[in-house]
């Protein structure tokens, strides 16, 4: 499968693969149709949780002291609010692959970056990597996100035509700043899309989640990603989850970066709680979900580790036939391309309580 | 900050652009007053600091944010420094808007350049502003957009062609969100403060007699009233037009 290297015409109009383990219709567990088309696979009572984190300008050009070219990509925020855990990067810009980038020279404790208006000095490295510091910027609170948003761009990839701009990295319901690379599963929901759900009496709810880069380039970081992530429920979503959950509706999660939320809360002491906490909890396909029912991704090849993701919610054979299917049909995958939904009865749904969904224009 | 005036937007979030000088720094003091978080938009750096140190001075949340919202690309990074200073946007005040060059010109006589520009900061940059604070907004199931117009919209006054069309545009731009978003929990309201004793006032109207003019502190307490709901007569249907004089609010 390739990567889709510019922003699909319409945001919310890509191609859907459904993936329903408990299949439709004639025993059908795969249908294709394209992304206004979701309604129809959610039933009334079913939860909609997005990730509403709006995605930072988390990348930052500069130079160190004696002049060599840094990138600085930030992948969390530190408490206190002027140190960012961040990703360091060679000389070369984003049409290189980032495993094809020289490496950084090698930067001590204390060491100075400068970006442009904004300083900063290496507060700490990590055990994993040379590569893998806290940032600790020269001003604090709002001086640093003026700086950052006036010398930041957002997180580039070497397969894009062009150079994504701070706004077409955000969902249509972005709110805080805490994203460091765009939650992308949600990019395809529209408004149109999200009051056609609501009409049919899906309800939506949000949490907020620091998603944090989904590769480095430095294979000894990116065995460690993702790394622990911050998030935030609020005590409506909790409720809307248990509401969900007792009246037998479904929730599904916009992205990994919300099954991360939702069950990494869940599985602490006491159950789903709202407010704020960190996981670093990892989705495998061993890991046996016990809040989130269903899924709506991103499409990834079968060999992407993302893929795997997705087995918490459909067995091997299948996602792997899933996988097949959007190969042959020459799906497109990361941030800007075509999506999947994984969700037991999604066809069932459709044939039941088929949407009148409003998709003219 | 005034114990006995905090009243209705505690911890709200409150976004006002043009915060630098007449009615966006009084409403945004008064907002402050009120115990909003403000944060303000303005482009020069120093007038708008100003502003927020006055608020801080006297107890209140203020946050600057030094941006044009002419610019197409200033305005994520507007609700992404707002979000993280303030948190949840509640309310968006579009208050900045441009006269274009004085002394005001006939049409015959204005440059299609400044049409465009008076275009771009009081109806596109508004646009922009509101769609990227309205979704979370919509997603929450609350918050109000306030558009600062004028009765130039309304009125054909000669030599104000550029600003009264745009304004017009806004206000209907204003109507059909208020359809859009009705049963969403958001409202939107098109706000006519009258004529006040402003900087852009003395631009427009150099010979205008200021002691016939509202000044824009009692202008801004009004308009915040309407925010909080407590302004006698009924809440504002979203879509409506609310004349604001220091004296009364009259709705259309």
């Amino acid at each position: 499968m390739k990567p889709a290297t510019t922003y699909p015409e319409r945001r919310d109009d890509v191609r859907l693969l459904v993936v329903d383990p408990d299949g439709g219709a004639g025993g059908a567990m795969l249908h294709e149709t394209r992304t206004p088309a979701l309604p129809d696979f959610l039933a009334p009572g079913d939860l909609l949780v997005v990730n509403d984190a709006a995605t930072l300008p988390a990348s930052l050009r500069g130079h160190d002291d004696s002049g060599h070219d840094i990138e600085a990509r930030l992948l969390a925020a530190r408490c206190g609010g002027a140190t960012f855990a961040a990703v360091l990067l060679g000389a070369g810009d984003w049409h290189a692959r980032t495993e094809d980038r020289p490496p950084p020279p090698e930067l001590p404790v204390g060491a100075r970056l400068r970006f442009g208006a904004l300083d900063a000095d290496i507060a700490a490295r990590d055990p994993r990597s040379p590569r893998l510091v806290e940032l600790r910027f020269a001003v604090t609170g709002d001086d640093l996100w003026d700086a950052l948003y006036r010398e930041g761009r957002p997180v580039q990839y070497a397969y894009l035509a062009h150079e994504l701009p701070l706004w077409a990295v955000q969902t249509v319901y972005a709110a805080r700043p805490w994203a460091f690379e765009m939650p992308s599963a949600g990019r395809p929901l529209s408004w149109q899309t999200l009051l056609a759900l609501r009409r049919k009496g899906v309800r939506w709810a949000a949490l907020t989640h620091a998603a944090g880069l989904s590769s480095t380039g430095d294979p000894a970081i990116d065995a460690a990603l993702p790394l622990a992530e911050r998030y935030d429920i609020p005590a409506a979503t909790v409720r809307a989850v248990a509401e969900t959950r007792a009246r037998g509706g479904r929730v599904i999660a916009v992205g990994t970066t919300v099954v991360r939320a939702l069950e990494g809360a869940a599985a602490k002491q006491g159950g789903l709680r709202a407010g704020p906490g960190e996981t670093d909890l990892l989705i495998t396909p061993a890991f046996r979900p016990r809040v989130v029912d269903g899924i709506l991704s991103g499409a990834h090849a079968a060999h992407e580790s993302h893929f795997s993701l997705l087995a918490a919610f459909a067995g091997p054979d299948l996602l792997a036939a899933a996988a097949a299917h959007a190969d042959r049909a020459g799906f497109l995958t990361h941030e800007l391309g075509d999506s999947m939904l994984v969700l037991p009865g999604a066809l069932a749904t459709a044939h039941a309580h088929p949407s009148a969904s409003q998709n003219g224009r | 900050m005034s114990k006995q005036l905090a009243t209705g937007l505690e911890g709200q979030g409150v976004l006002v652009t043009g915060g630098s000088r007449g009615l966006g720094r009084a409403l945004a003091l008064a907002a402050a007053r009120a115990g909003a978080r403000v944060a303000l938009v303005a482009r020069e750096r120093e007038p708008l600091a100003r502003v927020a140190a006055e608020i801080r001075a006297a107890g209140g949340d203020a946050h600057a944010i030094v941006a044009d919202v002419g610019q197409r690309d200033a305005v994520a990074a507007i609700a992404g420094q707002a979000a993280a200073a303030i948190g949840a946007i509640d309310v968006l005040i579009n208050n900045a808007s441009t006269l274009g060059p004085v002394p005001l010109r006939l049409l015959l006589d204005t440059d299609c350049e400044d049409v465009e520009r008076a275009l771009a900061v009081n109806l596109v940059g508004p646009f922009r502003l509101t769609k990227a604070v309205a979704g979370p907004m919509v997603l929450r199931g609350r918050g109000t957009i306030v558009n600062i117009t004028s009765d130039a919209a309304t009125e054909a006054y000669e030599r104000w062609g550029a600003y009264g069309a745009s304004k017009a545009a806004l206000e209907q731009l204003g109507r059909i969100w208020a359809a859009e978003l009705a049963g969403t929990g958001v409202r939107v309201l098109n706000v006519d403060p009258g004529e006040m004793d402003t900087r852009m006032h003395a631009d427009a109207m150099p010979d205008a007699d200021r002691s016939l003019l509202a000044d824009p502190v009692r202008v801004a307490a009004r308009i915040v009233a309407l925010l909080m709901g407590n302004d006698g007569d009924g809440q504002p249907r979203s879509g409506s037009r609310v004349a604001v004089s220091a004296a009364a609010a009259t709705t259309s």
